[in-house]
């Protein structure tokens, strides 16, 4: 049982990350344009070096 | 109504040296620090990442333009840019592109930019879902045996994870159950709130006390799935408003000013003031009511009263807002603009009318008033009994009471209109029809008669000539050399006519147009005319004509008819199969009104009838217990459009009638109004189903529950399973 207090902190925690990750995501409105993001992903702009900023 | 919309689009990029002008100061001097002005695009025909690409490319490569950005879910262009670029501008780049572009105003978007509550909805949800899916994995463990100081471990986690989760998730329904406690009333919402306080308090009491049962797992369970309905409803909603709100703010008001120095101004509607001269050009929409002091024309009145024959006006002749100016400019003194104009007027008919709509009940509404008070009592009827059974026992009998309440709270209840409505708004947005009103869909699975006016609706708004192989070739050839010349609908029209028989032109020399009365010519050496009967010196028709005049004596007449929008005959079967009454009422002369009856099998038909009198045959339609819906697009339908059960609109039509209807259908082809209805009667027999289903989960449940049986786990199940059958039926709707 003494593997509990490890396992429980752990699953915790990872979830903790998800979360953290999904309120990341909805701050930088990464959701506002589904179908738009779905599409970008097709795109061959900036296949070679990333965007500027 | 189209062909004179793309005429008003035109004459914006006509000048292309007034392009090309701030791009030469920007190339000189850099990039200037200026205020950035903000651009909104709607590109409609935009659908896949190769149009994202091109727009943003050929967006970002005009000078001026900072950012570009395409969001494919609204179907619209957000740019920010230097305050020298038009979107004028940025809209002929598209064009080039091959893309279609419309302005919006940006002011009347704001509110959907930032959609504040869907974000903190889904907020919510996602904390929820964490919280949820943390404390199962601890009660899993529990209900399959962990026991004693594991148990009471277990517990103690769930509780820190579900008491913050359930303080800050459940916010949305304890806000509006106290809302609706102060009221008086016993909402939804006052059950749910009891049930998500009552159980974690219960909960952490137990856990306290080293009891078995802890019903957090139940308590953060209903948080997320009654908030999914919720984010469900409000998605619906929200894109049903934003698109709305685009169709608003397509008609950016503006519109040409004359001043005293003889210049012209652009100016927004709301700064034009009684006493202005305002310049109308042919092809462009009367923005003011006003009275004609210059220039002569014809008028399309066939959005106000649906008549389809254009109107002659000249000096002194009165114009009101929403007419269309066809054949030459007009000078306006204005009359009435802005909230006195008779659009405006309409518009606050219509308001009136739409209070009137939203007392409609709700299916859910009115499930909800059923159901709170039957849970509350069946809860404390539980609590009185197990009070008395067990001498006293208060831990007992609360635990037995909120196990009532966590089992009957409205887990599958909240999610069964919504579910039903998102799925089927989805379907109908793929055919082409908006839902505006979230209980529409209810109301037009009730309807048993269909009102459609004509003009514009059933029909384009825009002629076709009908009588071409009637006449001489020569005269079709003087015709067509004639109209060419002319952006009159009608000339128009000969011209495709024409073109379509393979008619060539005749060589007609000196074409002169004469505004409000028609095009003249050489030919042959004679003087040839087209245009109206009197001036061609004909004898006029009982239908929509022009007329052609060759030399002094012979003359022809050219009939139109309407152009029937495609899909109408087809929509009116399928409504009559579908064991609906349709009618047809138009302001228009009886002649076409009757044609077009015939030709769609409508056997019911009315002419030359007014809009109060529209207005009221659906009303007594409405008295005599019919649920009618209606189909229109003028400003002569708002009334009616409101006073009916449901309505539909086409994306053509005035912003007023769109404003009024529950339904807008963005497509020409008028076919999916019988689909609407066919899905509408779909989506309230499964909401019907859904609202079963949830029933007989409880009626298994609530016995348990009642005499003491249910345990967090049947509780679990129970919310899940009924929870998920009810959203995969509302996904049946086809």
């Amino acid at each position: 049982m003494e593997i509990l207090s490890i396992l429980i902190p752990v699953s915790l925690f990872l979830g903790g990350v998800g979360l953290v990750a999904f309120f990341w995501a909805m701050r930088t409105r990464q959701f506002d344009d589904p179908a738009g993001d779905a599409a970008r992903i097709l795109t061959k702009d900036w296949d070679d070096r990333p965007k500027p900023p | 109504m189209t062909v004179v919309d793309e005429i008003g689009h035109i004459p914006r990029a006509a000048c292309p040296a007034c392009n090309a002008a701030p791009a030469a100061i920007w190339a000189a001097s850099g990039p200037r620090p200026g205020p950035d002005a903000r651009i909104m695009l709607s590109l409609p025909l935009a659908h896949c990442a190769a149009c994202i690409s091109t727009v943003e490319a050929a967006l970002q490569a005009v000078p001026g333009v900072r950012t570009a950005r395409v969001n494919l879910t609204q179907k619209r262009a957000s740019i920010e840019a230097a305050a020298d670029v038009t979107p004028a501008q940025l809209i002929a780049v598209l064009a080039v592109q091959g893309h279609e572009a419309h302005e919006l105003d940006p002011g009347l978007l704001s509110t959907t930019e930032t959609d504040r509550q869907g974000h903190e909805l889904l907020m919510r949800l996602g904390v929820a879902f964490f919280a949820m899916m943390n404390i199962m994995l601890l009660s899993v463990a529990v209900w399959s045996g962990a026991s004693d100081a594991t148990r009471d471990l277990f517990h103690w986690i769930s509780a820190t994870i579900a008491l913050p989760t359930v303080i800050f998730a459940g916010q949305p329904f304890f806000r509006s159950a106290w809302a609706s406690l102060r009221a008086g009333r016993l909402g939804m919402d006052v059950p749910i709130s009891l049930a998500l306080i009552l159980a974690s308090t219960i909960s952490v009491f137990e856990t306290w006390m080293s009891g078995h049962h802890a019903y957090f797992d139940a308590a953060v369970m209903l948080a997320f799935f009654l908030l999914l309905g919720r984010y469900l409803d409000h998605r619906t909603r929200a894109i049903a408003r934003s698109a709305a709100e685009e169709l608003a703010a397509l008609e950016v008001p503006r519109a040409t000013v004359l001043l005293a120095d003889g210049h012209e101004e652009e100016r927004a509607i709301t700064a034009i003031t009684v006493g202005d001269t305002v310049l109308v050009r042919p092809g462009g929409r009367m923005p003011v009511d006003g009275v004609v002091i210059n220039g002569a024309s014809e008028v399309d009145r066939s959005l106000l009263t649906g008549e389809s024959l254009p109107v002659q006006a000249g000096i002194g002749t009165v114009v009101s807002a929403g007419e269309v100016n066809l054949t030459g400019p007009l000078t306006l003194r204005v009359t009435a603009a802005g909230k006195d104009s008779s659009l405006h007027r309409m518009a606050d008919l219509v308001a009136v009318a739409e209070g009137a709509k939203t007392r409609y009940t709700s299916l859910a509404d009115r499930a909800a008033s059923l159901y709170s008070p039957l849970v509350h009592l069946l809860s404390f009827s539980a609590f009185g009994y197990w009070m008395w059974a067990t001498a006293g026992d208060l831990r007992y009998a609360i635990n037995i009471s909120a196990a009532v309440l966590i089992i009957t709270c409205p887990c599958a209840l909240g999610l069964a209109v919504p579910a039903v409505i998102t799925s089927a708004s989805g379907r109908l947005f793929r055919k082409g029809l908006l839902i505006k009103h979230g209980t529409a869909l209810e109301r037009l699975a009730e309807v048993d008669r269909v009102i459609f006016d004509k003009t514009g609706t059933l029909t384009l708004g825009v002629p076709e000539v009908t009588d071409l192989a009637a006449h001489p070739v020569q005269a079709v050839a003087v015709a067509t050399a004639l109209a060419a010349g002319s952006s009159h609908p009608l000339a128009r029209a000969l011209s495709e006519g024409a073109r379509l028989a393979g008619v060539q032109p005749a060589p007609v020399t000196d074409i002169c147009e004469e505004p409000g009365q028609g095009i003249s010519g050489q030919w042959q050496g004679m003087s040839v005319r087209l245009g109206r009967a009197d001036w061609c010196g004909a004898t006029a028709l009982p239908v929509t004509a022009t007329y052609l005049r060759l030399g002094d004596t012979q003359t022809h007449a050219f009939a139109f008819t309407d152009r029937p929008r495609p899909g109408g005959l087809a929509a009116v079967q399928a409504l009559q199969a579908a064991g609906l009454q349709v009618e047809l009422l138009s302001g228009d002369t009886a002649a076409p009104v009757r044609d077009l009856a015939q030709r769609l099998g409508i056997t019911q038909w009315q002419a030359g009838v007014m809009p109060a009198e529209k207005a009221a045959r659906v009303a007594a339609l409405t008295a005599a217990g019919h649920k009618v819906l209606m189909v229109g697009d003028g400003l002569n339908d708002t009334a009616a459009l409101a006073a009916a059960h449901v309505s539909i609109s086409p994306a053509t039509a005035l912003d007023a009638a769109r404003v009024a209807s529950d339904i807008v259908l963005l497509g020409q082809d008028m076919a999916p109004v019988a689909d609407a209805v066919r899905i509408g009667r779909q989506s309230a027999r499964r909401m019907v189903e859904n609202f079963l289903i949830s029933g007989a989960y409880n009626i298994v449940a609530v016995p348990l529950a009642l005499i003491g049986l249910a345990t967090p786990l049947a509780a679990a199940l129970a919310m899940s399973l009924s929870s998920i059958t009810v959203s995969l039926n509302a996904m049946r709707l086809k």
